[in-house]
């Protein structure tokens, strides 16, 4: 059953995934842009995850971490960039 | 109770992925930026949530070892959330100043601190 709740996942996931890339392509201002990068590093985040479970593995959680703490500073990054012009005043 | 164990965590997985699905749906239907930035920050970061706690329960009930790892990244995904969405949403009034005038007045003689500073008073009460 674990297995068929996966294939869902994973397909709700990559649809997920293609629309924010979709955003990310289309998006109008450059925050759109920003915004979807950060949606899509939460639902790589969530792929990753799924692919642990399947795998039946904890080998990937430390990628998963990484991924968010990456996800997170490069966004505040780029938005005070754009803020204040500068990442570290 | 394997079978129910099973069963739960199967609903989580369903659940995080439908709530992914529909942060990420939010992202693309909805009008301007504000507005969605609704979406992906909060149902998005709920379906990271469902499969962070379907993970857990699978590696302690059926593989039978306990792993902390999924609440450090929940922990950190709902401690960074907000804070992303406030920093494009202030980096979003900055870059559109045109928004600047359909901002609801503050009450006070000092407008929006994000545009304006703090107010002086109270700038003094804090140092």
């Amino acid at each position: 059953m674990i297995e068929y709740a996966l294939n869902f996942g994973y397909a709700a996931v990559s649809v997920a995934v293609l629309l924010n890339l979709w955003r990310l392509l289309r998006g109008p201002s450059l925050m759109d842009r920003v915004l979807a990068v950060d949606t899509m590093v939460i639902n790589i985040i969530a792929l990753i995850i799924l692919f642990g479970i399947q795998q039946r593995t904890t080998v990937f959680f430390e990628g998963a971490l990484l991924f968010a703490m990456f996800g997170f500073i490069s966004t505040v990054a780029y938005c005070r960039f754009i803020l204040r012009g500068d990442v570290i005043e | 109770m394997n079978f129910l164990l099973e069963l739960l965590i199967s609903a989580l997985i369903v659940l995080g992925g439908i709530f992914a699905l529909v942060g990420s749906i939010g992202l693309v239907k909805l009008p301007d930026l504000l507005t969605r930035l609704h979406a992906p920050t909060k149902a998005t970061t709920l379906g990271v949530g469902g499969a962070l706690v379907a993970s857990m329960l699978f590696f302690f009930g059926i593989e039978g070892t306990l792993s902390i790892h999924e609440v450090l990244i929940s922990v950190f995904l709902f401690l960074t959330a907000p804070i992303t969405a406030h920093f494009i949403a202030k980096a979003h009034l900055h870059e559109h100043v045109e928004l600047r005038e359909d901002l609801p007045p503050t009450g006070r003689e000092q407008g929006w601190s994000t545009f304006d500073g703090l107010p002086e008073a109270e700038h003094k009460d804090h140092v």
